[in-house]
């Protein structure tokens, strides 16, 4: 196993819901969905984000996508037309997700 | 029956390309065209706007856009579906039957569906015991009924194809959900029922992928450097077939690309749990599709699994909660990052001076360029220059304004290399409010109606 990050195998999208965003994360295949499911849990999620993400932080699966959905709560400073913040509706999220090193 | 139907995506939000629609209906064969130009803070919009001029609050861009397509739609005969009647769509259908006739088009079939807009009608329903809780923290709504601006429900792809089905082949509604535009002709064409929940499924996670136009078509995708002349980029066509499997493919030669990547990327695009999506006509579970490469630019989803809808709509209502702005400069190096630091200190501290102070939660500094989309994930410590962005946000509109006039004069009373104030004084603007709540079924009738032109 190597640090990699997940920008190097992994794909993403993000968009908000209410005043929280989520972070749609899936890779091509069964072996790297496994590293998905080991390495990001909500505890690293939430530390990863916890500059931006204030609430808590919830896990969905979908094996069929090899995907993990994560909705960040209170991540957009108020959401919709509430939000001052340049990123009001956690567009740039899944980048941000895809920075973080993991063991694959 | 036709055993398939091509139902193109055009407009993923007011203010989204008018070339979408424009090369949809040019470059390839369609039978459908689906439109969406709404969102939540759209619909207060419009709402103002008609307050003022009672032929006032639809999405003109959707006249403007036919203005360019209509020859090609009438000729080719493709139906236009389209949630561009906002918050009035009788002013919208008047629109489009002038233009018809500007341009000499006879017997165009134009639809409206009403009942959507509940506005007038709040006071009357929480009266009679329907509180319109706020679903996200239960507060009821009580709270800001007073400072109401839109109520609109979400309608769904049955009143769609119940306007098809009285022969109109413009199909303008209020809030439809953007999945039903796309729902709603298959429903239509293949005569689904309201118990068919894996077709009505399926029709849903159709249009779930192509609402926002050509972000499944390329646009918006991780692997940017994959994606081929972004100029031209297609535009989704679904391919729809009566058993509820359909493809997502776009124009030949068109540019872009569909591939299984780009629509997983889109599934996954504002969802909560996968396994529930819910709609007013059923509830979806995305994890029970089958997506699979058939094709150069063709991805097929099959096997998609639904369940009975919940017995109530959802509403979405908006209410004036306040003022904000934001203002910015530009802070050359060297030293960008102090200075900007500088800078905000500045403007705060100035404005206590004159008795204006703001909480922390009313006030953001952003320095962009040394790392506030990725904050606490990728920052630079020392960038060439930064935007130094400030905004406030209170119920105090002269607050908000006061405000304002700080920004500006950093260029000559704070430290050098402040410089990008183009833009001149930032105003208060309304702050609209998000309510979203749930309204049990039996409270909305929808209704259409067909003219000619």
């Amino acid at each position: 196993m190597a640090k990699v990050k997940l920008k190097e195998f992994a794909f993403a999208r993000s968009g908000d819901k209410g005043d929280g965003s989520n972070v749609g994360i899936f890779v091509t295949n069964a072996g790297d969905y496994e590293v998905l499911k080991r390495e990001l849990t909500v505890e690293r999620v939430k530390q990863h984000f916890r500059a931006i993400c204030k609430g808590e932080v919830t896990r969905y699966e979908a094996p069929n996508l090899f995907a993990l959905n994560f909705l960040l709560r209170d991540s957009l400073g108020g959401g919709g037309s509430e939000s001052l913040k340049t990123d009001a509706q956690g567009k740039t999220h899944g980048l941000a997700l895809l920075e973080l090193e993991v063991e694959r | 029956m036709r055993d398939k139907v091509l139902i193109g995506y055009g407009q993923g939000f007011w203010g989204d390309s008018i070339l979408g629609p424009v090369r949809l209906v040019r470059e390839g064969p369609l039978d459908y065209l689906a439109l969406d130009y709404l969102a939540e803070v759209t619909m207060s919009i419009m709402q103002k706007l008609k307050s003022r001029n009672p032929k006032a609050g639809y999405a003109t861009d959707f006249v403007a856009m036919l203005d360019r397509t209509l020859p090609d739609i009438t000729q080719k005969g493709i139906k236009v579906v389209a949630n561009a009647g906002g918050v009035n769509p009788e002013a919208c259908l008047q629109a489009v039957l002038d233009l018809a006739r500007k341009k000499g088009i006879k017997g165009l079939k134009v639809g409206i569906i009403e009942g959507d807009d509940i506005l007038a009608r709040v006071p009357e329903l929480v009266r009679s015991g329907h509180p319109l809780l706020n679903m996200d923290d239960g507060r009821p709504l009580s709270t800001v009924q007073d400072k109401l601006l839109s109520a609109n429900v979400y309608v769904g792809a049955f009143a769609v194809a119940e306007c098809l089905r009285a022969g109109a082949q413009i199909v303008i509604g209020g809030r439809l959900t953007d999945p039903a535009l796309v729902a709603g002709p298959m429903i239509h064409e293949f005569g689904w029922q309201p118990n068919d929940f894996d077709k009505l499924a399926a029709g849903t996670m159709a249009g779930h992928i192509a609402e926002c136009g050509a972000q499944c078509t390329g646009g918006n995708y991780t692997n940017w450097r994959e994606v081929k002349d972004f100029v031209r980029i297609g535009y989704p066509v679904i391919e729809a077939s009566p058993d509820g499997t359909f493809v997502v493919t776009k124009h030949d030669g068109t540019g872009g690309l569909v591939n299984r990547n780009t629509v997983v990327s889109q599934l996954l695009y504002e969802m909560g749990d996968p396994k529930r999506y819910l709609g007013p006509d059923c509830t979806a579970d995305f994890t029970s599709a089958k997506v699979e490469e058939v094709g150069k630019d063709r991805v097929r989803l099959s096997g998609i699994k639904g369940g009975p809808a919940t017995p109530t709509y959802k509403v979405s209502l908006s209410y004036q909660n306040g003022f904000k702005t934001t203002g910015q400069l530009t802070i050359s190096g060297p030293d960008a990052v102090a200075k900007a630091k500088l800078c905000a200190d500045i403007v705060w501290g100035r404005l206590a001076l004159d008795g204006c102070t703001f909480a922390e939660h009313e006030k953001i500094v952003e320095l962009v360029g040394a790392g506030v989309c990725h904050a606490g994930i990728t920052e630079s410590a020392n960038p060439p220059e930064v935007v130094l962005r400030l905004g406030v946000k209170c119920h105090d509109e002269d607050k908000v304004d006061r405000f304002g006039m700080e920004i500006v004069p950093l260029v000559t009373s704070g430290p050098p290399g402040v410089t990008g104030f183009a833009g001149g004084r930032p105003k208060a603007t309304d702050i609209v409010g998000y309510w979203p709540a749930l309204l049990d079924k039996t409270q909305v009738k929808t209704k259409v109606r067909v003219e000619v032109s």
